[in-house]
């Protein structure tokens, strides 16, 4: 059995009286490819927010590769990476700059930087292109540059929220041979989406609702305890039970 | 530290990719430069003047002569009544005119008295006021010419002297003024919208999610425009001096010491008009209007604070640039020590600590 990276314990998060994450238990094995999904307003953010190190919870325990969401937040930075739905690199730095300035700021050794972007340019096959704006590269190479960026400094886990939004199905299938690449060399993928057959690519989800946890296993099992074929049905019969709007 | 610097780099790529922003830093200190400097001028030179003299004698001429002779005033083709004057002030071909009466110089050898009518276009005001007072002083001097010997037995004579500006050099007062308008725009303007637009990219979240510490991240923004408002403040002095013959009178290093300060003072304002703006525009339009004009109007720069309704007055008092107006007119144009101006210095840095307290501050509340 592999070991658990992120651990998650009656984790809770309140805004005055609006509980956004309310009592959530889960864990993501080492390696996974762990999807997390829910409707707008289900509270996904505000966990994810938490799991970062970007927000401290209101109650409840929960650790990311060892490190306390309370307590260490500076050491679990170091160890994850993330990408957003927003474009997360800079226009007018060319492909090199912007990898030499995230893998800067993780801390990565300038010829460490140096070899590992030319193997980058090399396997996205961008020899061409590296000296370029990234301003003016087509979506599509944008988002898979940014999530090579994202893992460039080698992070235990990888937090993706909604990375494939508005690009074409083909870049999503190029997007998730990726995905699939980055869990074979061992890092954890924690992902959230609103798409349901990227939902079916992942080892494990778990559907959120109101702020907690309704459903947690591999899409399969999923599917047969609903009775159903396909993962949007399982995601409506949950999701149809939310009392709050999205917002 | 490392990190710091990776930072640093990129936010100067930044900088130099983007025409608008390098227009703005090494465009603008020239433009207001030369537009205080040459176009804003408060000397009135080279005036279009006419003539109505129904006397043509002797001493009617000698005056004309005079004015001719001076570089106050251009004599344009003289007029022979009233209603031609007026023609030429609405043709715009003369801002006064000069009126001599029939018997001009018979009545002054005669009665010990003549009289002369001064005419001037008092639309804009502060012009009519200085040619009257010209064209008093030429006939003054020629009175006194007809009369050497003449003494007044009681006379008091105002020597005047115009302290700190004896060449009545017009650049003199507005270049501390220049000066803070440029660290308002540089570092309160430009820092404002460099931060905001991490934010509207999306950039802001992969930063705080990064180890980078949050607060490094302001720090890191601030550093180069503190470098480039420092750059503008030097080619600001060069061109003061070279370019408009201004002397420098007090220590430089003092002048440089309490613009760092300042310079943190915009920056603090900057990093705090980011944190509560969302949008660029937004940061733009609020720095202007808010930080920016002021610094125009309530320093002291322009319009003088002591003419101002005392509830102006109250309100300049909060207002930065004022402070630093006051330090940059006394170093620079008077050549004071710092014993003279560490009073709004003090007040300065007060202002400081209390802007970056409060950018920090809302800073971290963003964060949790």
């Amino acid at each position: 059995m592999a070991n658990k990276i992120i651990e998650c314990h009656e984790l809770s998060k309140h805004f005055g009286d609006f509980k956004a994450v309310d009592q959530i238990t889960f864990d993501v094995k080492e390696g996974e490819i762990f999807g997390f999904l829910g409707a707008n307003g289900a509270g996904k953010t505000t966990a994810m927010r938490i799991l970062c190190g970007l927000s401290y919870p209101t109650s409840g325990e929960a650790s990311v590769a060892g490190f306390n969401v309370y307590k260490q937040q500076e050491k679990i930075k170091k160890h994850i990476g993330y990408m957003s739905q927003k474009f997360s690199l800079y226009d007018n730095l060319t492909i090199l700059e912007n990898i030499e300035f995230y893998g800067g700021v993780y801390g990565v050794s300038r010829e460490e930087i140096k070899k590992r972007s030319n193997e980058l340019v090399a396997t996205l096959g961008l020899e061409k292109e590296a000296k370029k704006l990234v301003g003016s590269l087509p979506l599509g190479w944008k988002q898979k540059l940014a999530f090579s960026v994202a893992i460039f400094h080698r992070p235990k886990i990888v937090f993706l929220d909604e990375p494939t939004g508005g690009v074409d199905p083909i870049t999503r299938r190029q997007f998730w041979d990726m995905i699939y690449q980055a869990a074979e060399d061992g890092i954890t993928v924690f992902v959230t989406t609103h798409y349901m057959d990227e939902a079916e690519y992942c080892n494990r989800i778990t559907v959120m609702v109101d702020g907690r946890v309704e459903a947690l296993d591999s899409p399969a099992r999923l599917k047969e305890s609903f009775h159903t074929h396909s993962m949007d049905e399982v995601f409506y019969q949950l999701a149809r039970k939310a009392k709050r709007s999205s917002d | 530290m490392k990190q710091l610097f990776v930072f640093i780099r990129k936010e100067f790529y930044h900088v130099f990719r983007d025409r608008r922003t390098l227009l703005i830093l090494f465009g603008l200190p020239v433009v207001q430069i030369v537009l205080f400097g040459f176009a804003l001028s408060s000397e009135v030179k080279n005036i279009g003047i006419t003539i109505f003299d129904q006397a043509h004698d002797l001493n009617s001429e000698q005056i004309v002569d005079r004015i001719k002779t001076s570089e106050y005033f251009i004599l344009k083709e003289s007029v022979n009544n009233y209603s031609e004057i007026e023609d030429r002030f609405q043709e715009g071909r003369v801002k006064c005119a000069l009126v001599f009466p029939p018997n001009f110089g018979a009545d002054l050898y005669r009665t010990g008295q003549a009289q002369v009518q001064i005419i001037a276009d008092a639309a804009d005001p502060n012009t009519a006021k200085i040619l009257e007072t010209y064209l008093s002083a030429i006939i003054g001097q020629y009175q006194h010419e007809l009369n050497p010997n003449v003494k007044i037995p009681y006379q008091i004579v105002p020597t005047v002297r115009q302290l700190y500006n004896e060449e009545q050099n017009g650049s003199l007062s507005f270049i501390p003024g220049v000066i803070a308008l440029i660290f308002m725009i540089v570092s309160t303007a430009l820092t404002s919208v460099a931060v905001v637009r991490e934010k509207e990219m999306g950039t802001m979240e992969i930063l705080l999610v990064s180890p980078f510490n949050p607060i490094m991240v302001l720090i890191a923004k601030a550093i180069p425009y503190l470098v480039l408002s420092l750059i503008d403040f030097i080619i600001v002095l060069l061109l003061s001096a070279y370019l408009l013959d201004v002397e420098i009178k007090g220590s430089l290093l003092l002048l440089f010491g309490e613009s760092i300060l300042f310079i943190i003072t915009c920056l603090s304002l900057g990093l705090l008009v980011s944190s509560v703006t969302e949008s660029q525009q937004a940061a733009m339009l609020f720095s202007m209007m808010a930080m920016m004009l002021p610094t125009l109007l309530l320093t002291g720069f322009i319009f003088p604070l002591e003419n101002m309704p005392k509830i102006f007055q109250v309100i300049s008092n909060i207002i930065p640039s004022k402070y630093y107006y006051i330090i940059v007119k006394a170093v620079m144009l008077k050549g004071l020590g710092f014993e003279y101006v560490w009073k709004e210095t003090l007040v300065l840095l007060g202002m400081t600590t209390f802007l970056l307290g409060l950018a920090l501050k809302k800073f971290k509340i963003r964060l949790a």
